[in-house]
């Protein structure tokens, strides 16, 4: 936690420093608050979804259902807490703490409302509105797969080690696509400053939320972010037909729900990660009057709220996924990761920046709707391709998926030549005898 | 990939993995909308079939006495030996129960016991909720049999093979 305070005095507070620290201390409390009861909704949130789409009511009994979360709660702080004769003690119990931490520092950079002009000055809806928002956040998400591999390690435990090595492995692959998948956000906005992306996004918005100038990096952005938080069809690391409960099979009471607390946390990140960049942060569409001064309290107030109105969209999202697709094949996992969404979104750099220059040189402003629109039409093509071309039995590989006939010619070769050499083997033991 | 292994050449829009996961993603959203199918068992309970084998029930006579007459049949068509029977007889000869004791916990509730009552006094009865906090108390002596209220089985009837 030192760091983004550090970063919150660095980022040059326009008004006097004591109001400054007021201001971040309130934010920082009220945000707090929020996002941990609405980490505790949404494992309801989640059990009611599931329940749904499977026809059945759901939790409905504690309270209606709504204080299930609070009586969970009570049921994990009251239990006993269990540590494996073998675990490392210091790593096991740092780990659940390590798996939650980068996803809620994560957030300190988001802009999550409109600007606010008060009597005090201007207080930006944003914990610490660094100027290189983008690059922390990268650090940081980087950070996220320390407190699985620390749990995996320190449980001593052969089950939640492979749970461990698996998530490093998965997170690290999709990372880099992850990574790439932005750039063409950062080509647009010409900026890592978070406020900036969402700036440039408010132009003509829905033309020019990212989503639509960038469809092909959003569809990765996505993908990688669903195994960036290890969730399904990603969740490899927790494979239960294979690893038992993986890196938490050896957690109990408080520090188990810490990695439930951890994954639900990451989920709301990565979408309020996917709304900053891609949907416009706190943009509302369709009009204009919310990004312009004056900047009011209820301009800040409701533009909050969309904001919180898309994370909610994108979380409900990340269920819907969970409870349709079953869990990728290991092979088919890092194929994915590499073969695919690492090329394509190198090569949908190369076309977005190319684009934005044809298009510059064209000369059309970048915040006019002709050059959104250009570009979203450009997405739309490219969209068609990769579901009517590209992804034929190549995204992700069936089982019978074809094999090459030169593959095929090359391995009957190969088995032949073993036939024979243990044909002669046998004829050679036979004389022996 | 092995050798030898059947590959179906399958057409483009079964390979396709992406059309599939759109394909699915509308099915689970349908489903949320959908009658839910479960019942609410404390508050809801589901209707049971009128052949339904459940706890049993001894019948009583007007005078308010057990129908049954000790004659020993539903101990020896018991299949899980589950029925203790010690007959008696009062001065005028006739017989009844002394003793008549079913174990719940060894009863596998087939039905004979009922279908064999030639006084049509024991019956297998369509009720359900029969917990307990101890061995012991899944022995039903006489008087709780005939204490039990619940409506009785109705049996399998070859005339009326679906109980029409």
């Amino acid at each position: 936690m030192v760091m983004p305070v550090f970063a919150l005095l660095q980022a040059a507070p326009p008004q006097s420093m004591g109001i400054f620290i007021a201001a971040t201390l309130v934010k920082m409390i009220v945000f707090f608050t929020i996002y941990m009861i609405g980490i505790a909704m949404l494992t309801l949130a989640e059990r009611k979804v599931s329940a749904w789409m499977q026809d059945r009511h759901g939790p409905n009994r504690v309270g209606k259902g709504w204080l299930q979360p609070a009586a969970d709660g009570l049921k994990n702080i009251m239990k006993e807490e269990t540590y494996p004769d073998a675990a490392y003690t210091p790593l096991f119990i740092l780990a659940p703490a390590m798996a939650f931490i980068p996803a809620l520092v994560t957030w300190a950079v988001i802009p999550f409302g409109a600007p606010w002009d008060s009597s005090w000055g201007r207080i930006e809806m944003a914990l610490a509105p660094l100027p290189i928002g983008f690059l922390f956040i990268l650090a940081l998400a980087s950070l996220g797969v320390y407190g699985i591999v620390l749990a995996g390690w320190s449980s001593n435990n052969k089950y939640s080690l492979l749970g461990g090595l698996r998530s490093s492995a998965q997170m690290v692959s999709y990372e880099i696509a992850m990574g790439m998948a932005t750039i063409p956000v950062l080509l647009l906005a010409g900026n890592v400053a978070l406020n900036q992306v969402v700036e440039q996004q408010a132009a003509v918005a829905p033309l020019s939320w990212n989503a639509a100038t960038c469809t092909i990096a959003w569809l990765i952005f996505l993908v990688a972010a669903f195994a960036e938080t290890n969730r399904l069809p990603f969740d490899l690391p927790e494979a239960e037909s294979e690893l038992i409960a993986g890196y938490h099979s050896e957690y109990s009471a408080m520090k188990f729900s810490m990695f439930f607390i951890a994954e639900y946390g990451n989920m709301v990140t990565a979408s309020a990660l996917m709304a900053t960049l891609f949907f416009g942060g706190w943009d509302i569409p369709f009009t204009a009057w919310d990004n312009v001064a004056p900047h009011t309290g209820m301009k800040t107030l409701l533009t909050t709220l969309f904001f919180f109105a898309k994370i909610l969209f994108f979380v409900f999202f990340y269920m819907w996924i969970r409870w349709t697709l079953p869990r990728f094949r290991y092979d088919q996992l890092m194929a994915l990761g590499w073969k695919v969404l690492l090329p394509v979104a190198l090569t949908y750099i190369v076309i977005v920046a190319g684009a934005i220059i044809g298009l510059q040189i064209a000369g059309f402003a970048p915040a006019s709707w002709q050059f959104n629109g250009a570009l979203f039409g450009m997405n739309v093509l490219l969209v068609l391709v990769l579901f009517f071309v590209l992804d034929r039995g190549r995204i992700v590989s069936p089982a019978y998926s074809r094999l090459d006939p030169r593959h095929l010619e090359r391995l009957r070769e190969v088995t032949a030549d073993r036939a024979a050499h243990q044909s002669l083997g046998r004829v050679a033991q036979g004389v022996r005898s | 990939m092995a050798i030898g292994v059947k590959v179906l050449e399958r057409p483009i829009e079964q390979t396709s993995y992406l059309r599939a996961t759109l394909k699915g993603m509308a099915l689970t959203f349908k489903h949320m909308f959908s009658e839910k199918v479960t019942i609410q068992y404390p508050d809801q309970k589901w209707s049971l079939s009128p052949r339904w084998r459940g706890t049993h029930r001894m019948l009583t006579t007007e005078d308010g006495k057990a129908k049954c007459v000790a004659c020993g049949l539903c101990p020896t068509v018991c299949p899980a030996n589950c029925i203790k029977l010690v007959p008696g007889e009062d001065e005028k000869g006739n017989r009844y129960p002394l003793v008549f004791e079913i174990d719940e916990f060894r009863c596998i509730f087939c039905g004979y016991c009922q279908e064999v009552c030639p006084e049509e006094a024991i019956h297998v009865g369509r009720h359900y909720e029969n917990s307990e906090y101890s061995r012991e108390g899944f022995v039903y002596d006489l008087e709780r049999l005939m204490a039990q209220t619940h409506p009785v089985c109705e049996m399998w009837d070859p005339a009326d093979p679906k109980g029409e």
